[in-house]
């Protein structure tokens, strides 16, 4: 090309020409089976590569040929620029190369996301199908008149997830508009400890560390913020501030524990942290079996009501649940994107998570920084203990966590522990927990289908290949082109 | 037993997604030829071996072999073609014998299936004492030095009936004198009818042993010549424009020293003392060079330095404070800047932006940084000059500093090490997997920063940036400081030091023997050879093209 000839390049606009590529390549995305025709148009126009079969392929739909003439130009103008051949491309990765719109959207990783959840209720209706009675009805007679069967099929899995709608959206039969959206509100309410929590596993992850302890961690937060709002007995509005300072000590402290003997004895977090969840759990039977905690005259394991000066008040008055602590999720959220990019201390979480040999080298202390990060992922995930305690249960019981610690790590995956990410995530499985009960009494489906659901997201979410391949997003695979296969084409000509 | 074999690449164009790795290229391997490519890193050498290979699929283009068109669906194709392959890293079991290493894969075996080693033994044997490569079969490969393990690799290639041997950067992990004697192994193959597809960037090499040089840039053949160009010419060819290869550099004025190390010893985990016993220091305004094969402790000592090993002994004093002892931090805010050798690894994040790498040790300080709130603006306004000033060809600031290629991913770790006041600057490797065009430009940075006034000392395995940058050099071998010697010394002693050699005894031994491959052209960039000049660039690409 040209370039030999041309002077250096000018250091002023050193993208130049690859900025142009990627405003064309947006028109070609998902078009690689052009390239082919492409290199040999590109073929074509040298004088030293026509060659009597460089017209080998066979000929390409007027539309293809359009495209390759597209693709033609642009990578005659956009492969020369400066350094065009990134140092993966000798490692034998296939690198990304510079990426357009278009598959930014469908390839990166919050589409996954999406699409997951999407694939796993598709699979969830087909499940929730199989276990229909008019479905198996249907299915009797299935060859005489498919259509029944087939309509059955969507009349069963469409019947469950409008119930599931109603059940954490908006019922249109609720009474008044207070009574319609209710089941919001009692989603927003369950979804609180799952953000909570969730932004919790995310942060840890950001910094490196897979952090399973949330359940742990919330339920450490939950005996401490619990005893201070029954125990003691304090002004209202101070009272709630202990409670809530008690809880997310006692969080920062369980996770911080995990990121001291991490960072001290090397220990693996994980197993760490599964191992506290048990201490955690098993602590808290034993306590609720002490005169301190066993609500007096009472032989279960409950503990006495907090006062109600320690409970959050609740946000839209008594009829529902939905109570300040989701209020202070939202700022949580805030407080932790802001931590994560735009503070030091992010900034040494992100880069001991990405690169602890780099970070190391340019002086940040990685020990300290795994300590620092697994306290203020306790802390966060303490914040659920307490929204369980103080907010929602207003007791204590062994149940005090639920799965909320376990679900967190779900979100988290689902948020690609981004703060936001998480956040809705947390709102999406809060409406499935608040949607099932519902629509176990209207369809009768059951409500584990729910717990498949979220299983089945995982599951997607671990496998983008999968999900792409499923919905047609992967790049499609060139068609191989070896020496011998053209020589077959280039003597049997156009003839075949 | 070697057939002769005439291999032809031709249009090969290979791409990943939108980007054109190899685009049209041309070569013809004559037999028993040494046929060089030359190009920078990235320039698609490597690829364009790994498609020759069987470990890409071209995605146009064909090889013909004897002018016949093969097609490689894997490297078991390429092998049984005649075409031998020795990567840059080895592909050894270092815990099996020579002879179970060069078996591997394709075992002959006795009735009832028990291994057959005789028969590769004394395959292994005959091709040893007819090249003259003295290779044990029974010794176990991690025994080897690295040369030898080489010579493995081209002895498994050779059991193969390799007639092609394509030998991948085979120098970078050698010293000067197995350099020189792999160039021998090279002419001797050769003499035997085996032709060599020699892929290098260090033009030294390329010129003392090549029959023809096939210069590749950006993907594109861009021109050929023959061993008879100089480096100057072949260098201007790699990058596309005239290069200077020799650094201008003004004669060092040391001031007072200023940093000092006294019988530094770094143990290992393994109770393995890979710093031993080491004094010595820097003047200010002053370069010293530490020379030495890799694995000689020269990592262990910059790390010392910089407080990332544990087990330090000895004294390191920086304007008269003690360094040993002291935490990254605290080193990096004596004013130390640091360049790990391994800027992947030690020097960048990959996934965070430039602007973000550009402040990696920096972000906590102001203007950076006020309390724990950062300002992505005063980071940005950074990035945006240190760009500028260090010429990093980035799309953007915002971009992964991964996605830069490695000469720029080296500026941007450059940038940000040289772009506060120091006491003391150290760079490992400081162009490892660079671009000969940005190569200049840092050591031109390099030289800038020692006449500041700032002690330098750099750490390279490669002996020609030791010999252009150094005003004393240091030798390192097996921990232990060999000696000082001033710069100037000539390449075959800092070869015998790097051996091991006391600095007396290389120079004793230089007067024994002469090197008969290289010591008539010791300093790159001085050939006098000006009469074959390589063929411009276009014209001899479209002859080339039109064989058939």
């Amino acid at each position: 090309m040209t370039d030999q000839t041309q002077p250096h390049h000018p250091d002023g606009n050193p993208s130049g020409p690859d900025a142009d590529k990627h405003e064309a390549d947006k028109h070609d995305t998902d078009k690689h089976h052009t390239d082919k025709h492409a290199a040999d148009k590109h073929d074509a126009g040298r004088p030293h590569t026509d060659k009597p079969h460089a017209d080998r392929h066979h000929a390409p739909k007027p539309a293809d040929e359009e495209t390759a003439a597209v693709v033609s130009l642009d990578t005659a103008g956009g492969a020369m620029g400066p350094s065009a051949v990134p140092a993966t491309a000798q490692s034998g990765k296939i690198p990304g190369g510079p990426e357009t719109l278009v598959r930014r959207i469908f390839t990166g990783s919050g589409t996954v996301s999406v699409l997951a959840v999407l694939l796993a209720l598709i699979l969830g209706g087909l499940l929730i199908a199989l276990t229909d009675k008019q479905v198996g009805a249907t299915a009797s007679y299935l060859l005489a008149r498919p259509t029944d069967f087939l309509s059955a099929v969507w009349n069963a899995a469409t019947r469950s997830y409008v119930a599931l709608f109603q059940g954490s959206v908006f019922n249109p039969r609720g009474g008044g508009i207070g009574g319609q959206f209710a089941p919001l509100m009692e989603t927003l309410t369950i979804a609180t400890p799952l953000i909570t929590a969730g932004l919790g596993v995310a942060l840890a992850f950001r910094a490196g560390l897979f952090n399973i302890g949330a359940q742990g961690q919330i339920i450490i937060a939950g005996i401490l913020a619990a005893w201070t709002g029954f125990a003691l007995h304090l002004p209202v509005g101070l009272h709630l501030l202990l409670v809530l300072v008690a809880g997310i000590i006692g969080g920062a402290f369980w996770g911080g524990l995990v990121g001291y003997l991490k960072a001290r004895t090397g220990a693996h977090e994980v197993i760490l942290t599964i191992m506290f969840n048990y201490i955690a759990l098993y602590l808290l039977r034993y306590l609720l079996n002490t005169p301190a905690f066993r609500r007096p005259g009472e032989s279960n394991p409950i503990s006495p009501i907090l006062d109600p000066s320690a409970v959050y008040p609740q946000i839209f008055g008594s009829q529902y649940r939905l109570h300040l602590g989701f209020l202070l999720a939202i700022a949580i959220t805030v407080f932790v994107w802001w931590l994560l990019n735009r503070s030091t201390v992010g900034f040494e979480f992100r880069a001991v998570g990405a690169n602890p040999k780099a970070a190391q080298t340019a002086g940040i202390n990685v020990s300290r920084s795994t300590i620092l990060v697994m306290a203020i992922a306790g802390a966060l995930a303490g914040l659920s203990g307490v929204a369980q305690v103080a907010g929602t249960e207003k007791v204590l019981t062994d149940g005090v966590a639920a799965t909320y610690g376990f679900d967190a790590i779900t979100v988290a995956l689902l948020g690609r522990s981004t703060p936001w990410g998480t956040f809705a995530a947390g709102l999406l499985f809060g409406a499935f927990r608040a949607g099932a009960v519902q629509m176990q009494i209207q369809t009768g489906t059951p409500i584990d289908i729910v717990l498949v659901v979220q299983s089945l997201i995982v599951l997607f979410i671990a496998a983008p290949p999968l999900v792409r391949a499923v919905f047609g997003l992967n790049p499609r695979r060139k068609k191989p082109v070896t020496a011998g296969k053209s020589k077959t084409a280039a003597t049997t000509g156009g003839a075949a | 037993m070697v057939r002769v074999l005439k291999l032809e690449l031709k249009g090969i164009t290979k791409r990943f997604g939108s980007l054109l790795a190899n685009d049209h290229i041309d070569v013809v391997v004559e037999p028993g030829q040494i046929h060089c490519l030359l190009g920078e890193n990235g320039a698609g050498k490597s690829t364009l071996m790994n498609v020759l290979y069987g470990l890409y699929e071209p995605t146009d283009g064909e090889i013909l072999i004897d002018d016949e068109p093969v097609s490689f669906r894997g490297p078991g194709d390429a092998m049984a073609a005649g075409i031998g392959m020795v990567h840059q890293h080895f592909m050894l079991v270092p815990v099996f014998t020579v002879a179970e290493n060069v078996a591997l894969g394709a075992e002959s075996t006795k009735a009832g299936g028990f291994l057959n080693l005789e028969d590769t033994r004394r395959k292994i044997q005959e091709i040893s004492d007819r090249y003259g490569f003295d290779v044990d079969p029974d010794a176990l490969v991690e025994d080897l030095p690295v040369g030898v393990q080489q010579r493995v690799e081209i002895i498994k290639a050779l059991v193969r009936d390799a007639r092609v041997l394509i030998l991948d950067e085979p120098t970078a992990v050698l010293t000067p004198q197995e350099t020189d004697e792999l160039l021998d192994i090279m002419r001797q193959l050769k003499g035997g009818g085996t032709s060599i597809v020699f892929i290098s960037h260090k033009l030294r090499e390329v010129k003392a042993v090549s029959d023809i040089i096939t210069v590749i840039r950006r993907g594109q053949v861009v021109g050929s010549a023959d061993s008879g160009a100089s480096t100057t010419e072949l260098a201007s060819m790699m990058v596309g424009r005239a290069v200077n290869l020799t650094l201008d550099k003004a004669p060092a004025q040391p001031q007072e020293t200023t940093f000092e190390v006294k019988d530094l010893t770094v143990v290992a985990p393994n109770g393995h003392h890979t710093v031993d016993g080491i004094s010595f220091s820097i003047a200010r305004g002053e370069i010293l060079a530490v020379a030495g094969v890799q694995g000689n402790g020269q990592t262990e000592l910059t790390e010392a330095i910089l407080g990332l090993q544990e087990r330090v002994s000895g004294s390191i004093l920086l304007d008269g404070k003690e360094l040993v002892g002291r935490s990254v931090k605290d080193v990096l805010d004596a004013g130390v800047g640091f360049v790990p050798e391994d800027r992947k690894v030690d020097g960048l994040v990959g996934t965070f932006s430039v602007a973000e790498n550009l402040v990696l040790d920096l972000y906590d300080k102001a203007p950076f940084a006020r309390g724990i709130s950062m300002s992505p603006a005063k980071v940005l306004e950074n990035a945006n000059s240190r760009i500028g000033e260090f010429d990093v060809r980035t799309p953007s600031a915002a971009a992964a500093a991964g996605t830069l290629s490695g000469g720029n991913q080296q500026k941007v770790v450059m940038a940000r090490e040289l772009s506060r006041p120091l006491r003391l600057f150290i760079a490992s490797q400081p162009t490892r997997g660079v671009d000969v065009g940005s190569i200049e430009f840092l050591h031109r940075r390099i030289v800038a920063e020692r006449d500041t006034g700032t002690p330098v000392m750099i750490v390279s395995t490669e002996l020609d940036e030791v010999m252009e940058l150094a005003d004393r050099i240091a030798v390192l071998y097996k921990g232990k400081l060999v000696g000082i010697v001033p710069a100037g010394t000539g390449r075959d002693v800092l070869g015998l030091m790097m051996a091991g050699l006391s600095p007396d005894e290389a120079h004793a031994d230089k007067l024994h023997h002469r090197d008969p491959a290289l010591g008539n052209d010791p300093v790159p960039g001085n050939s006098p050879a000006l009469g074959n000049s390589p063929t411009p660039t276009s014209a001899s690409r479209a002859e080339g093209g039109d064989h058939d």
